[in-house]
């Protein structure tokens, strides 16, 4: 039987842009909730057609009673509490699309959720970009991150696994498995800059810098949505990553993202 | 036994990430007062400024649209209906006798009518209106480009700043410091989109949208778009006027340069 080998995982570039990506991360999650409260609605094209959104929070009379609706692509649903409206136990009730304990600050000040919003984007690009570089000239996204013909082939035993929680061990363990390094892939190379694109495409100055911006987009209102709906993949990427993290050994991980160090168990024997 | 270890462990690290993201929000809403943190906060507005000023090019235009995407609908924003008793008396008359004063570091300040100011060149642009809050409206305007004005009042060479007095009052204090005013540097004042506008949607400028004047910035927020605007200003910094942030909004935490 093999024995329990040490192996070091992550680089330092690779744990620093990391953890620096997650805290820029939750930053702009939050302070973007606060601005998108501001004006609780997503809308297609170039402008926003009111009667029209693709999602929209708001409050209505009920009769006596004042209730949450959320809208998304012309279904209505009861958020009360949740979404469109927060009504106290006294019956006083204030209109607004998240709820505050999710966004920066807590309570309604788009001024300074901008600032934070804007400070972190530039960390976010920064950060960002220094990861990419350091990718492509060390070999990381070749190397580590780019899957091999014999791996996307596959690709079906490896989600049957995956689906089953069964993890790689020994050899297999030392290097991702095809369905990480596909999300990996997918985050820091498409769902990012995703977000970059789209939160530039919002601002009228780089619109008149880049005018092809709002084309290759379909117009700052489609920018907006898919900005909302890129930001919810990451919410999701995240949850799970999360909870993969956990339930595939959460100390080796978290230890292999903060030192580098990570431990192969041995691979089970064939009979 | 190691199973239930193990629902420890997790209960643990839950309730340590609950405590832990509790701590990081209240943590969060303290730093946003703390100044240091503003004043860090607060640089990124330079840096998107100073970056934005140097991918823009002093003449690249906002785009212009087509009468088809006018908004059927533009929503008004801000003070719609100035309480101001001038303005209310001005307004009663269609604004026949109301005059706008251009002065401050000019070699000659100028008084003129709507009269005058429509018998002057004007420019006509279909553009999207970006209001801070997220949403857009599309808008035709007419008026009088901000720099024919300027250029006939001759900027003296110490005038850095553009400032728009408005009759709108959207503060609660009671004093003059609640009125609306704005500021623009003058790459933004020269530019061909800046005007004051004297018509929308080839109508007489409405007073929700800011009768009898109001300007149009294309490149940035709608809040930098004054509205009401009743006199103009040459000045060589802002630091003195009220607040000394350069406009309403801006003495309210809001980003002077607006082009995000």
């Amino acid at each position: 039987m093999e024995k329990r080998e040490v192996i070091y995982r992550h680089s330092g570039a690779v744990r620093l842009t990391h953890w620096v990506n997650a805290l820029v991360l939750l930053v702009l999650l939050m302070s973007g909730l606060q601005i998108f409260n501001a004006h609780p609605g997503l809308y297609l094209g170039s402008k926003s057609n009111f009667n029209d959104p693709v999602l929209a929070m708001a409050a209505t009379q009920d009769g006596d009673t004042i209730k949450g609706v959320t809208m998304v692509l012309g279904h209505s649903f009861d958020t009360t509490g949740v979404f469109g409206v927060v009504v106290d136990p006294d019956g006083g009730f204030e209109e607004r699309g998240f709820p505050w304990s999710v966004t920066l600050p807590g309570h309604r000040d788009l001024a300074t959720g901008r600032r934070w919003h804007f400070f972190f984007a530039w960390a976010f690009v920064l950060n960002g970009l220094a990861y990419l570089i350091w990718s492509l000239a060390s070999g990381h996204l070749r190397r580590d991150l780019t899957p091999s013909g014999q791996e996307l082939k596959h690709i079906g035993p490896s989600i049957w696994e995956h689906a089953r929680l069964k993890f790689p061990k020994g050899e297999e363990a030392k290097r991702y498995n095809v369905l990480q390094k596909l999300t990996y892939l997918f985050v820091a190379l498409v769902l990012l800059p995703l977000m970059l694109l789209t939160g530039l495409t919002m601002s009228p100055g780089m619109d008149a810098a880049f005018p092809f911006l709002l084309d290759l987009l379909g117009g700052r209102q489609t920018a907006r949505t898919i900005h909302f709906i890129a930001a919810s993949g990451i919410v999701i990427f995240v949850a799970v990553h999360l909870v993969m993290v956990l339930i595939s050994g959460v100390w080796n991980n978290l230890r292999s993202m903060i030192t580098g160090r990570y431990v192969i168990e041995p691979a089970e024997e064939k009979p | 036994m190691s199973g239930e270890r193990r629902l420890d462990r997790r209960g643990f690290i839950t309730r340590g990430l609950a405590a832990a993201s509790t701590a990081l929000l209240g943590g969060c809403d303290d730093l946003s007062d703390q100044p240091w943190v503003r004043r860090v906060l607060d640089s990124a507005e330079t840096l998107t400024r100073v970056t934005q000023r140097a991918l823009l090019s002093p003449t690249a235009l906002a785009r212009e649209y087509s009468e088809a995407d006018i908004s059927p609908w533009f929503k008004p924003n801000g003070s719609t209906d100035p309480d101001d008793p001038d303005y209310k008396a001005h307004a009663e008359k269609g604004f026949a006798d109301w005059k706008l004063v251009v002065g401050g570091l000019v070699e000659s300040p100028l008084e003129l009518s709507l009269a005058e100011l429509r018998a002057m060149p004007s420019r006509t642009q279909i553009t999207r209106h970006d209001c801070v809050e997220g949403w857009s409206c599309i808008g035709k305007w007419k008026g009088v480009p901000l720099k024919g004005l300027l250029d006939a009042a001759r900027l003296k060479p110490d005038a850095r700043y553009i400032v728009f007095y408005c009759a709108d009052a959207l503060g609660q204090t009671g004093t003059e410091a609640d009125k609306y005013y704005e500021s623009i540097g003058l790459p933004d004042a020269f530019h061909p989109q800046t005007i004051l506008a004297y018509e929308m949607n080839d109508q007489v400028l409405p007073v929700p949208h800011g009768a009898p004047l109001r300007l149009r910035l294309e490149r940035q927020l709608g809040y930098k778009m004054a509205k009401y605007v009743m006199r103009i200003e040459a000045v060589d910094q802002i630091a003195g006027i009220r607040g000394g942030r350069g406009g309403f909004w801006e003495d309210l935490g809001y980003e002077w340069y607006a082009g995000i």
